[in-house]
């Protein structure tokens, strides 16, 4: 960050950014709809995490296959993240728990928080967008 | 009678109405988001197995894959692809879809 500071001389307030992301993927249009906003964001140099509660954990889920929906897999796109330095990935435990899903089932590296840190990282944020 | 889910059971309460009208030996046929319901380990998999004792459950194939879900199939849930859809649809004098 130190280095983009520089580069933005007082042209940019870098603001903490939550993208909370609560859906399954392909049954509503929301989970595409978000990351595409986060893509956007990422070209502000803002500071983004990403948060995966309830269904929108599975958005994450390694093996999608949409062929037989004919819909984009949009899946892919989250390993991209990181080469837009989106790197603060996070998962709520008991969303992974009550769905029988564990950190080996999804398709990039996350952190996986308790309640109550996932509940103290969203009360820090300047602007929490939900999808 | 088939009745027809399309909304998650861990956001919605869809399923679990559908569930409690639907009368002995009809059919359930869980598509999009629903599927989630029918995998091994989610919080309504109890659900599920309860009901397959009265019922036919069924889960659209394409709509696992496309949530990375096709492994994950609950034992006595009959997965089926587009023509089976339309099977059940033809076989059935009515059905209800749980919007």
């Amino acid at each position: 960050m130190s280095d983009m500071d520089e580069m933005d001389e007082g042209s940019g307030i870098v603001k903490k950014f939550m993208f909370l992301n609560r859906k399954a993927p392909h049954g509503t249009v929301y989970a595409l709809e978000g990351l595409e906003v986060v893509l956007i964001t990422a070209a502000f140099d803002q500071d983004v995490s990403m948060v995966f509660t309830d269904d929108g954990v599975y958005q994450l889920m390694k093996g999608i296959d949409t062929k037989g929906i004919e819909v984009k897999d949009f899946s892919k796109t989250y390993r991209a993240l990181e080469g837009y330095d989106i790197e603060k990935l996070y998962v709520d435990q008991a969303s992974m728990d009550a769905r029988g899903l564990t950190e080996d089932d999804l398709i990039v590296d996350v952190t996986v928080l308790p309640v109550d840190e996932m509940a103290n990282l969203m009360a820090e944020q300047d602007v929490v967008i939900s999808f | 009678m088939l009745h027809i889910v399309n909304k998650s059971a861990t956001e919605r309460s869809s399923l679990e109405s559908c569930l409690r009208m639907a009368t002995k030996g009809s059919a359930v046929l869980l598509i999009e988001d629903a599927v989630c319901a029918a995998t091994s380990g989610n919080a309504a998999a109890a659900k599920i197995q309860a009901a397959a004792a009265d019922l036919k459950i069924y889960a659209l194939g394409p709509d696992l894959a496309a949530r990375g879900m096709a492994g994950r199939v609950l034992d006595g849930v009959n997965v089926v692809d587009y023509g089976g859809f339309v099977d059940l649809v033809a076989e059935h004098s009515n059905c209800q879809s749980w919007l």
